[in-house]
């Protein structure tokens, strides 16, 4: 006869993930809900927020936009990083889509529909042609071209007057009501996430977190490493490029902004914040930072003080990331199992 | 025309070179890329403003007490943040980044914007050279310019700790094996590139008002000058300071000035592109950066 | 050239600075020969290895594989034509399963040219690979990050990486150089094998009795010079080699 001891605590996930951390033995609904439970959440929030236009009012809503534009960039910024490439300047990506889209739209009069998927690929090619020669250089290195780039852009338009000069270039082409642009760059962000994850699940994929750990055995595998960067940098380019064109119709504008600083250190600081290599956590951390330096615009000019010290406590204190610890977390969820003893 | 070419040419090189004299000190004796150089050389320009102005201190007085204030806010950036991601490549970057902005906002919130921010000169006054007038500040940044790589080059070369930090440099683990503390050693050369910056920015920022974005500015220029001269060898970073410099005197006279900053970033991003090592870098160095 | 001659090296220099690393060297191998190159210390070996394989240019000289010149290729280039080689320094992925290793050169251009496969079917090549090398098949170890590999693993892997490119030259950097006796000892069949199929091999060693076992023909270089070729016994019993290791155990051993 069996009798009931008292309580001990197991994990959730024991029984569920054999061996690897892509198999899965699954026995209950509860179990499934264990597993897709956080997915279903963070999409039913993106989904919903569109709708709460009345009881968020329309200022919130044009920060959902911001932080889905930093959110893509971000995801670019982290598929780089897992091929060893670090960008300081983001802007760079974002600036070409912005400027490809505006030229487009201004000069022949194409309509957003075709003229953002065009800037999209023509500024990403442009980029990657630009980054082309200097692929073969390491870390900071390629951080620093990186970073001066976008600057020499601005300058380079400023002094020569192309593009609108100073001016920019207004008048653009409105994108439909706020709702289904949110819905669109909803979309493309979440198809972005699972489009980068499934990327790196496959064996083409892994030659990119290949050459980050040893690019020598890479070669020695018989792979051309600058071919191989070059379409990593094209890869990571399209959201960005997209991101830019997208929002330059939303604002109908673009200008010298389009290469500002801040679209190279905020999908940075997203990721880091986030946590580099899972794509979640970098549109996780983008989705944090957004926000939180929006609360923080009652501080004035302070509030880039806070926010580079957050981003220090981060890089210092909890470099893997705000998802991973989280992940790491939900996995050590524990239940109570009842302890059952057989007596005789 | 030409005599004020050659004359600005050389000032501008010698502020370039003042200017990046403490970042490529500490890149090239501790590896670590400081990218809160730009604050500190701004911020030690506040600090004398506030020595000279508000607290009302004699000019020879303000100067060295900046100098050692930069050295030990170097100091304290490494033991509060940079020991602690030290070797993080990535991290090491974006945390003196954010120290950097971090002091150079916090500047812009306090107010220190407006035109009244400037520090005096050593020396009033100008020189004619040959029909081009010069002041005296600009000829005493050109002087110091001239001591400092010599001094720095004496440093390096024939002195004790100038040798441990240079074997530091090459070898960690053997330098460590060694009997030479890395921390230790890193901390006092990121204190030494502070206080060459402070210097720097002492001598170089009466020459204009003191502007948040400047800060910014110094960062680019020093690293365009690292750069482009390679690291470690102050023939290298002498040239390289000299090249940009008269680069952008000329694009500026002949040209028109809204070129000069694109010749900094072209000459960066063609250098690297072309030639990894910089002009003068050696073996190593390329292949840590290839 | 005869028809069966499939590696040429034809004076091949290389300086470093000033510091003739390789200098001048030539030497013919035949399609199916096992040739070891030896020497002591800084003696040029790892570069003649990186200079045949393109990942140094030499200063001059040239290489000829099958006939074709391949001297200024580049790596990956080389490596598709089917010569693999290994690192002295072996370094894994660290951060992938030990069997996602093999997947970068089971996805190699020439690797799939040959072999073909899709996904999932190299995942078994992989673990079947690593079976060959050694690795106990149902054990956990092809499943863990390669970071915790022991050393003699990792340079098991380094072989395994080669092997996966379906190479007809295998060029073997230092492959004995940390792995134990036994670990040798359970190797050598395999490569003795290897050799028996048909696989042209190259092996740079420092353990000469274990690697006369493998090889047919011997070179030996000094200060970037050969001085001695033929067969293994002939050339540990000429003279210049003797100097050269002066002191050394190696030789009077082997």
């Amino acid at each position: 006869m069996r009798i009931q001891a008292g309580f001990r605590k197991e994990r959730i996930d024991r029984g569920i993930k054999a061996r690897t951390d892509d198999i899965f033995a699954i026995a209950s609904c509860r179990e499934i809900l264990y597993l897709v439970g956080p997915r279903f959440l963070l999409i039913a929030a993106l989904l919903i927020f569109p709708l709460l236009k009345s009881i968020t009012g329309i200022y919130w809503q044009n920060v959902l936009m911001i932080t889905a534009t930093i959110a893509l960039l971000a995801l670019s910024w982290d598929l780089l990083h897992s091929v060893g490439l670090v960008s300081l300047g983001q802007a760079l990506f974002f600036g070409a889509g912005a400027y490809a889209t505006g030229y487009l739209n201004s000069k022949f009069g194409w309509s957003p529909v075709l003229a953002i998927p065009a800037a999209t690929l023509l500024g990403a090619l442009f980029s990657t042609a630009l980054l082309y020669p200097v692929l073969r250089l390491r870390g900071i290195y390629f951080g620093l071209i990186t970073f001066a780039v976008p600057m020499l852009l601005m300058r380079i338009i400023e002094a020569t007057k192309i593009l609108g000069g100073t001016e920019g270039i207004s008048g653009l082409t409105p994108l439909p009501g706020i709702t289904i642009t949110l819905y669109i760059i909803i979309a493309v962000t979440l198809v972005c996430v699972y489009g980068y994850q499934r990327l790196f699940e496959t064996d083409y994929g892994l030659v990119f977190k290949a050459i980050r750990d040893n690019d020598r055995s890479v070669i020695a595998a018989g792979f051309n490493i600058q071919l191989f960067k070059a379409q990593a940098v094209f890869l990571a380019a399209l959201p960005a490029t997209f991101a830019g064109a997208f929002l330059t119709h939303h604002y109908q504008f673009v200008g010298l902004p389009a290469f500002a600083m801040d679209y190279s250190v905020l999908p940075m600081a997203s990721v880091i914040i986030g946590g580099p290599g899972s794509f979640i956590g970098a549109m996780l951390g983008a989705f944090i930072v957004v926000p939180l330096s929006e609360f923080l615009r009652t501080f004035g000019t302070l509030r880039i003080v806070i926010y580079s010290l957050v981003l220090l406590v981060f890089v210092v204190g909890l470099p893997q990331g705000l998802f991973h610890y989280l992940k790491r977390k939900y996995d050590q969820f524990e239940r109570l199992v009842p302890i059952e003893e057989v007596e005789k | 025309m030409t005599s004020s070419v050659l004359i600005f040419g050389l000032v501008n090189s010698a502020i370039l070179m003042l200017t990046a004299l403490g970042f490529s000190l500490i890149f090239g004796l501790s590896g670590v890329a400081n990218l809160a150089h730009g604050a500190i050389y701004l911020s030690s320009g506040y600090v004398a403003w506030i020595f000279l102005n508000s607290l009302g201190l004699p000019y020879f007085l303000a100067v060295p007490l900046t100098i050692v204030a930069a050295g030990l806010l170097g100091a304290a950036i490494y033991w509060l943040v940079i020991m602690r991601v030290r070797g993080l490549g990535l991290s090491e970057v974006i945390a003196t980044f954010a120290v950097g902005v971090a002091i150079l906002e916090f500047f812009r919130w306090m107010g220190f914007v407006t035109y009244e921010f400037n520090l005096p000169v050593l020396i009033k006054g100008s020189l004619d050279i040959s029909g081009v007038s010069v002041d005296y500040q600009r000829l005493v940044i050109v002087g110091v310019g001239i001591l400092m790589a010599a001094l720095l080059w004496l440093f390096a070369h024939h002195t004790k700790i100038g040798l441990a930090l240079r074997g530091m440099a090459q070898d960690e683990y053997t330098a460590l094996s060694l009997g030479i503390d890395s921390d230790w050693a890193a901390a006092l050369s990121m204190a030494l590139g502070s206080a060459i910056a402070a210097l720097a920015a002492v001598v170089t920022l009466p020459l204009g008002i003191i502007s948040i974005n400047l800060g910014y500015e110094v960062l680019i220029m020093a690293l365009a000058v690292t750069v482009l001269g390679g690291l470690e060898s102050i023939t290298g970073l002498v040239v390289g300071a000299l090249l940009l410099g008269f680069a952008r005197t000329v694009t500026g006279t002949y040209f028109d000035p809204k070129w000069m900053e694109v010749v900094y970033l072209i000459a960066l991003v063609l250098v690297l592109a072309v030639k990894p090592s910089g002009l003068f870098g050696k073996y190593k160095e390329l292949e840590e950066r290839v | 050239m005869s028809q069966d001659t499939i590696i040429k090296v034809a004076g091949l220099s290389k300086n470093f600075g000033g510091v003739k690393a390789v200098n001048g060297v030539s030497f013919e191998l035949k399609r199916g020969e096992a040739l070891g190159i030896i020497g002591p210390n800084g003696s040029g070996k790892s570069t003649m290895i990186n200079l045949i394989t393109g990942f140094v240019k030499p200063s001059s000289g040239k290489v000829f594989y099958n006939g074709r010149d391949i001297t200024g290729l580049s790596p990956d280039k080389i490596v598709n034509l089917g010569i693999a080689r290994s690192f002295q320094m072996a370094k894994p992925f660290y951060n992938m399963p030990v069997y996602k290793n093999l997947i970068i050169p089971l996805f190699s251009p020439r690797a799939r040219k040959l072999a073909g496969g899709r996904h999932g079917d190299r995942d078994e090549s992989a673990i079947h690979l690593l079976e060959e090398v050694g690795f106990e098949r149902d054990s956990h170890i092809p499943y863990k990050p390669a970071g915790s590999l022991p050393h003699g693993y990792v340079k098991r892997l380094e072989l395994a990486r080669c092997l996966a490119l379906e190479p007809d030259v295998i060029i073997l950097d230092e492959l004995f150089s940390g792995m134990s006796m036994s670990e040798v000892a359970g190797i050598l069949p395999f490569l003795e094998r290897l050799r028996d199929e048909g696989k042209t091999l190259i092996m740079v060693e420092h353990r000469l009795r274990e690697l006369f076992r493998v090889v047919d023909k011997a070179i030996c270089l000094n200060f970037g010079e050969k001085i001695a070729e033929g067969a293994p016994e002939e050339v540990v019993q000429n003279e210049e080699v003797k100097k050269s290791y002066l002191g050394s155990e190696v030789v009077s051993g082997a």
